[in-house]
């Protein structure tokens, strides 16, 4: 399970003095469902994930996953999170294989939990092909297989998505929809942020809408449509955001 | 800090640096062949040009002399002399090279030399010019084989034995080791480029594994795994300190074997070749290695903490190219002479060291100095890894945008 609480994150930048990237977040994400985190470029939708996934630290207020604080424990915390975005990238001179074992040995397995792992994974993802290839050698699907191989080895209840099909061709991004669906089958506690409503209509249970930092609207999908009388999520999003932007232009 | 993860790290890093050709040429090729390359093609190359230049039958003129003409004979009659005919601008042919030098007899030399008065015969040349000096030792030459066949004929005419004027012989010595003398000459050279290669090895790895992470978005990707930050650093400074040490003993191997190539060719002089012949034996390098030891910590933090700050790998490269600069300075002030170690020099990193290092190569142990330096390294390696850990702690360091 994911609890953030009051989640803050403010930075400072030489021309623009403090910023706050994000502002006081709070939302729960329940075991075997998906919340989809919508918003613009520049929302606050990375810097929440990359707080729930340890990588920055909250200026003010905390998280709570699979019952470790992600400020108290952040190592416990990565332990259980299984996180992958546009910017986790692979080692180039590092086989598919390697790379997978090298995460799984930092996750505290064993060799021959590693290798069980790791050779149902390869099958289960149709990796066998190119196990022992180099990273940088390897396709944009392939990739991102041995990316979703990385998030999966040490087996984390939660699993963090920050825009996981961007830039992506549309079979790839099919595979990682599946993938993201089938984790959810599995039990695991998803956050996915993505641009791409028809993802959100398809995999998510729970949304949260967030601008300028701010969690602004939070719901189910139907609970969502209901309150703002419209079907279309685009249109849900312009019907929360639209206000502020026009309070801001003016 | 926990170790298992501090060597699944190390053996990742190592993994891709062994894959590496870029690095591996800083940290391999560049050492092994450094040295065979300047030293021997140096030597050969100098000791190829000298023997031209010696060989060589100099263009030579005669400036005034038509009142002295046994020395104009003398030489004229020499083989090792081109006498050429006399021009008014001879000065500007010597600097354009176009004779190698003049010899100026001063009016009524001949007749001079019966009488009490001292003159003088000036050699004019083009100093720094190879070929003009050697043009100027072989006029030298021709001059006092002249002059000393003048007094040997003065004394046969006196009846008085020719060792009047040299009754006796002189002879220098070295009583130094072998060990000093090439120590004395090239113990400075040694830690020089021990420390100057144990920084270039350490400057693509320390790049590649910080910098070069964030630009190929990998250091997220890591960060995103349950290892701690000191244990990531630790992995990563590890390998650095490798890529610098494999460096600089690969530098002592291929200097080792570059001077005894030199030393035993016969490109060189017997005496001068002694010079090269470096008489080092392995607790003189273990010594040398020791004590490079401390400032290859030194570097391979201080690198990856810069090496950190930047964004992209050109910014990196544009950050740590000065640094050698700031470690060649005082490794070369090393190599001055009469730059000797005191107790505050010993505080110096990199100078310290390099002078230690001299010292060692030539034999001499000051166990005061070689505690001190040691110890004053040690504590300037240790604060570079502790800066370098507090680094990859910083959020506005490893995202800096």
């Amino acid at each position: 399970m994911i609890e953030a609480r009051g989640l803050s994150k403010r930075f400072q930048d030489k021309k623009r003095g403090e910023i706050r990237a994000v502002d006081n977040v709070s939302f729960t994400c329940q075991p075997g469902k998906i919340y989809g985190l919508l918003g613009a470029n520049g929302a606050g939708k990375t810097t929440t994930l990359r707080m729930l996934a340890t990588i920055l630290e909250p200026t003010d207020g905390t998280a709570v996953v699979c019952g470790h604080d992600v400020v108290e424990q952040p190592e416990k915390v990565r332990a259980n999170v299984g996180f992958l975005s546009t910017a986790t990238a692979l080692y180039p001179r590092l086989t598919a294989q390697e790379l997978v074992e090298y995460f799984g040995r930092l996750n505290g397995l064993d060799e021959p939990t590693l290798k069980k792992r790791i050779d149902d994974i390869f099958n289960r993802l149709d990796m066998d092909g190119f196990r022992d290839r180099r990273c940088d050698k390897l396709s944009t699907g392939m990739k991102q297989k041995t990316s979703i191989a990385r998030t999966l080895v040490h087996d984390p209840p939660v699993m963090i998505f920050d825009e996981p099909t961007t830039g992506l061709d549309v079979m790839t991004a099919r595979t990682i929809i599946s993938f993201i669906s089938d984790c959810r089958d599995r039990g695991k506690a998803i956050i996915f942020s993505t641009h791409i409503m028809s993802e959100v209509e398809r995999l998510c249970d729970h949304l949260g809408i967030i601008h300028d930092g701010k969690l602004l609207a939070e719901g189910t999908v139907s609970g969502l449509r209901s309150k703002y009388s419209e079907h279309n999520l685009e249109e849900i999003i312009v019907k929360v955001v639209g206000p502020l932007l026009k309070n801001s232009e003016a | 800090m926990n170790f298992r993860n501090v060597a699944i790290v190390y053996r990742k890093e190592l993994t891709e640096w062994l894959r590496d050709r870029r690095t591996l040429i800083s940290t391999v090729l560049v050492p092994l062949l450094a040295f065979p390359v300047l030293m021997v093609g140096m030597t050969s190359l100098m000791a190829v040009m000298m023997n031209k230049a010696e060989k060589e039958v100099p263009k030579v003129m005669i400036v005034h002399g038509e009142n002295s003409p046994e020395l104009v004979a003398a030489l004229h009659a020499s083989k090792d002399l081109e006498i050429v005919p006399y021009g008014e601008d001879w000065k500007d042919e010597i600097s354009n090279k176009e004779i190698r030098a003049a010899v100026e007899i001063p009016s009524g030399f001949d007749a001079s030399l019966s009488g009490k008065s001292l003159p003088t015969v000036q050699i004019h040349y083009y100093q720094g010019e190879v070929k003009s000096e050697y043009g100027a030792g072989h006029v030298d030459d021709v001059l006092k084989a002249f002059r000393d066949d003048f007094v040997k004929k003065s004394l046969e005419a006196k009846s008085l034995p020719d060792s009047l004027i040299s009754p006796f012989r002189l002879e220098k010595h070295n009583v130094a080791p072998p060990e000093k003398v090439s120590g004395a000459a090239l113990g400075g050279l040694l830690g020089y480029m021990v420390i100057l290669l144990s920084m270039t090895g350490a400057i693509y790895p320390a790049i590649d594994l910080t910098a070069g992470e964030k630009e190929r978005g990998t250091m997220e990707t890591i960060l995103s795994s349950p290892l701690s930050r000191v244990d990531l650093v630790l992995g990563k400074f590890f390998l650095v300190l490798s890529a610098s040490l494999s460096t600089a003993i690969l530098s002592i191997i291929s200097m080792g074997t570059s001077f005894y190539l030199v030393g035993h060719s016969n490109a060189m002089e017997k005496k001068d070749a002694a010079v090269f012949q470096l008489h080092i034996g392995l607790p003189t390098v273990l010594s040398v290695f020791l004590m490079a030891l401390p400032l290859a910590v030194l570097f391979a933090a201080a690198l990856l903490t810069i090496a950190l700050f930047a964004k992209s790998y050109k910014e990196a490269q544009s950050y740590l190219t000065p640094m050698t600069f700031i470690v060649v300075i005082p490794a070369v002030a090393s190599l001055l002479p009469g730059f000797d170690l005191n107790p505050k020099l010993a505080l110096v990193p990199i100078l310290s060291t390099s002078l230690v290092c001299k010292e060692i190569v030539a034999g001499t142990f000051h166990w005061n100095y070689i505690l001190l330096i040691l110890l004053s390294s040690s504590v300037y390696a240790a604060a570079a890894l502790f800066i370098a850990v507090k680094m990859f702690q910083r959020e506005s360091v490893l995202f800096r945008s």
